[in-house]
């Protein structure tokens, strides 16, 4: 089984990601939960969200504890939270920013500027830029699913082609 | 069509095949999805049920008995307040032998304000004359959701039925749906005694003591027969759509010498706790206790028992190892564990099987 | 009366207490409503008066329902007859206990929802089937068991609350005044949507009166102008003809006041206050009849 968390703030996406990426692992095949946990449904808060990938069906509720993948929607929560915490020790992280916040230097880390991409596709709601589909892109390239189906997944739930421009535009560029 | 889905959608998605004709409802955390998405079925006419936006949980399951009582199809969903706020019109619902099916999404109950599962709320209402089923999986909520509408409209119920999903762990989990189409599986309700001009009769009367008590023995005579009326219905279920269900869902029973009992959730959790437990050699089983109205007659044998209540009943103990003593006279270990959406991993339950004291209670984390 | 059934929906076996008005109303009302009606009733005297079962001395189906509940199962019964395809009058009738107080909840949501039906919340001023215990219908000064010595508080202007719902139709009425009513009742059920309508049942053993004088007394309420009978459509508000009458030359809010037994000892300031309640409401209602607020 692979276990990711991610680390998001309320209104950026994060509880969409987590769909998008048990969506793709489910079209490659595998089983996959997403279970986002909720604290006050409000904006701007930290949450976080759980994704298990497995070839046999999943009976895990619990949260996850010793991830293999942190992804971080959002650098400036590591200010806030340990998103590291029990990582496992070959476990990964993947960061949107433009280069590696010193905090995460240690770790087994990639990045890319997902909000960039979204700025430059104008893919904005509300005023914030859309995190959710780029990041299915980078984490195509990381391997966790093929970039078919990310892009089966992302064409399933949203209509505006740019969710899918985003997404190869993050495969392209993660470093 | 295999779909990702949360099981408030897949509630949602069975209600839709089901195809009630009038849904009341009141939205609550973490129901609210289910009323939002049948808002939205109703908006885009792929769901044709009335739709009425009631202002209380009170007046939903108020709106659900006038309208089941005209003889069609209703269905209501809540949690926790909500159902406590509606229990009135819960306790009359089966009175009157209206075949109302309603979703309850379990969460803890205030103060202090706690949107997180727990058991608690549903079990308040397990003497009120309900069916009550506790489901663990996206996939077996909307097999749930579509069988009890079989079930609650059998004349030989006619009682209505709750189904049970833990708040978050299950209602906002997604996980793989296959949303087969129900086609004849539900069979069109016809109620006996629905209310009509054309022979005017009085309902809910004043009744006196002698007939008031006849009344509820049949209640009581219906709840019994709704036994087979549930196998039935499981078994063809199982031979239409390939998916089997029973009293109890029973992982690596047969040999098992320690049964781990529990509900919801946590009896999926609890499957992975016996695979290590077994690992150590120790004959773990669990059996995941799915009706708890009417109450199985669990195959428990001489094995030691460790019941998980993610559940209280003050002064007296875990609903469920309460009832199992009650009904088959058997000690057990009693754990009371995930109250208020507590975190408790397979890990955890493994270790409870580890320090079973059969004859005794204990509060997970608090009297360790 | 003219224009309504022959048939009679209330057989002569009622439980009621003799002189009682609220059986007298709903006779009036299923007479004006025909047949093809259901009735829905809360917890109230006419719970009671049904008799008990399996006998019932009405003959159109009535749905007998908790206290809060009435308008809210009125509201998933219309809903459920309209997808039958069904014309089916959905009546819910109330006293004022399950209407000023525990169902006025519902009974707002059920209005808010423009549900197809028309609530009649029939008024004796206190939970008169409990043996007469204040409602927040009891006029000041008027004793009950639960205020002995007398209501302290005015009674709660619940059609002006059901006025804000903005409605197709409402309508005051009495007992006393049955032709009046049917016509209302009538109007009422000619119109879809939600509609609402508030009669005064005037009750010998809870207001303490000779159960002969229920006529009498409910006149004298719309004489003096304690009572105002009224319809409303909308904006449009229509004075009925003898709170007309009433408000030209009403007669002396004492008459009225000494028939029951309910005001005996009241005091001359709650007397006044009552007085000047009454006044203020026929000026508000004088002056929306005439457009001049």
């Amino acid at each position: 089984m692979y276990e990711i968390r991610l680390h998001s703030r309320g209104g950026q996406g994060g509880v969409t990601a987590a769909k998008l990426m048990a969506l793709a692992s489910f079209r490659d095949g595998k089983y996959a939960t997403a279970a986002p946990f909720y604290g006050a449904e409000r904006r701007g808060a930290p949450i976080v969200s759980f994704i298990r990938i497995d070839d046999k069906p999943i009976k895990i509720y619990s949260q996850i504890h010793n991830p293999d993948l942190v992804v971080v929607l959002d650098p400036s929560i590591l200010d806030l939270v340990n998103v590291f915490e029990g990582l496992k020790p070959d476990g990964k992280v993947l960061i949107n920013a433009p280069g590696v916040p010193k905090q995460a230097e240690k770790y087994d880390v990639q990045h890319v500027d997902l909000t960039g991409i979204a700025l430059k596709l104008n893919l904005v709601v509300a005023g914030s830029p859309i995190l959710n589909t780029p990041v299915i892109g980078a984490l195509a390239k990381m391997g966790l699913f093929s970039r078919e189906s990310a892009a089966a997944a992302i064409q399933e739930t949203f209509s505006d082609e740019r969710n899918l421009d985003a997404a190869l535009m993050a495969y392209e560029e993660l470093v | 069509m295999l779909t990702l889905s949360t099981g408030n959608n897949a509630v949602a998605a069975a209600v839709r095949q089901a195809n009630p004709a009038v849904v009341a409802a009141y939205p609550i955390t973490p129901q609210t999805e289910i009323v939002e998405q049948i808002a939205n079925y109703v908006t885009n006419g792929s769901l044709k049920s009335k739709y009425i936006p009631v202002e209380s949980e009170h007046s939903a399951m108020a709106a659900c008995i006038g309208a089941s009582i005209t003889g069609v199809r209703t269905f209501t969903a809540t949690s926790s307040h909500g159902l406590l706020y509606m229990h009135e019109m819960v306790n009359w619902a089966a009175g009157a032998r209206l075949p109302i099916v309603m979703a309850n999404v379990n969460r803890a109950l205030g103060p202090g304000w706690n949107v997180w599962a727990e058991h608690t709320d549903a079990l308040q209402a397990r003497d009120t004359g309900w069916l009550q089923v506790y489901v663990s999986t996206v996939q077996e909520a909307y097999d749930a959701t579509l069988m009890a509408f079989r079930i609650a409209e059998d004349r030989r119920v006619y009682l209505p039925v709750m189904v049970n999903l833990d708040g978050f762990t299950l209602s906002h989990i997604s996980q793989q749906l296959d949303e087969s189409p129900v086609s004849d599986f539900i069979p069109p309700m016809i109620l006996d005694h629905a209310i009509s001009t054309d022979a005017p009769m009085g309902y809910g009367c004043m009744t006196s003591s002698a007939d008031y008590f006849r009344i509820r023995y049949d209640i009581e005579r219906s709840m019994r027969d709704s036994v087979q009326v549930i196998r039935e219905t499981e078994d063809a279920f199982a031979s239409k759509f390939g998916r089997k269900y029973s009293w109890t869902e029973d992982y690596r029973c047969d040999d098992a010498q320690v049964l781990i009992l529990s509900m919801g959730t946590l009896g999926k959790e609890a499957e992975v706790a016996v695979d290590i437990l077994r690992s150590e050699g120790i004959k773990a089983g669990s059996m995941r206790v799915r009706w708890i109205r009417p109450f199985p007659e669990p195959d428990l044998r001489d094995r030691e028992l460790v019941v998980i209540d993610r559940n209280y009943s003050f002064g007296f103990g875990g609903i469920l190892a309460s009832s199992i003593r009650a009904k088959t006279g058997k000690e057990c270990y009693n754990v009371i564990a995930g109250l208020g959406g507590q975190e408790v991993t397979f890990n955890d339950i493994a270790g409870f099987v580890r320090e079973r004291r059969i004859g005794e209670e204990s509060w997970f984390g608090v009297d360790a | 009366m003219s224009g309504t059934s022959a048939s009679e929906y209330i057989c002569k076996c009622t439980s009621a207490c003799a002189g009682c008005s609220s059986s007298l109303i709903l006779r009036h009302v299923l007479k004006a409503a025909g047949p093809d009606t259901v009735l829905v009733v809360p917890a109230c005297c006419t719970s009671v008066l049904q008799g008990v079962w399996p006998n019932t001395s009405f003959n159109i189906p009535v749905y007998n329902v908790a206290f809060a509940a009435a308008a809210a199962v009125a509201s998933g019964m219309a809903a459920a007859f309209e997808t039958l395809g069904k014309n089916t009058n959905v009546i819910a009738y109330a006293g004022d206990g399950g209407t000023v107080d525990i169902g006025i909840q519902a009974l707002s949501g059920a209005l808010e929802r423009e549900t197809n039906f028309l609530y009649i919340c029939y008024d004796n001023e206190a939970y008169g089937n409990t043996g007469m215990q204040r409602s927040g219908s009891t006029p000041l000064g008027a004793r009950t068991t639960t205020t002995p010595g007398g209501k302290t508080h005015v009674k709660k202007d619940l059609d002006r609350i059901i006025a804000a719902h903005h409605l197709p139709y409402m309508a005051t009425a009495c007992s006393a005044y049955p032709q009046d009513l049917v016509k209302k009742v009538k109007k009422a059920l000619s119109i879809k949507g939600p509609k609402f309508m508030h009669i005064l049942a005037p009750c010998p053993p809870g207001w303490r009166y000779d159960a002969s004088q229920t006529i009498e007394v409910g006149k004298m309420a719309v004489k003096t102008g304690i009572w105002a009978m009224y319809e409303r459509e909308y904006d449009t508000l229509t004075l009925s003809g003898p709170t007309k009458a009433a408000m030209i030359k009403p007669a002396p809010l004492e008459d009225y006041l000494k028939m029951q037994g309910r005001f005996s000892g009241m005091s001359e300031e709650k007397v006044r206050m009552v007085q000047g309640e009454v006044e203020r409401n026929l000026r508000l209602l004088k002056a929306e009849a005439e457009g001049t607020c």
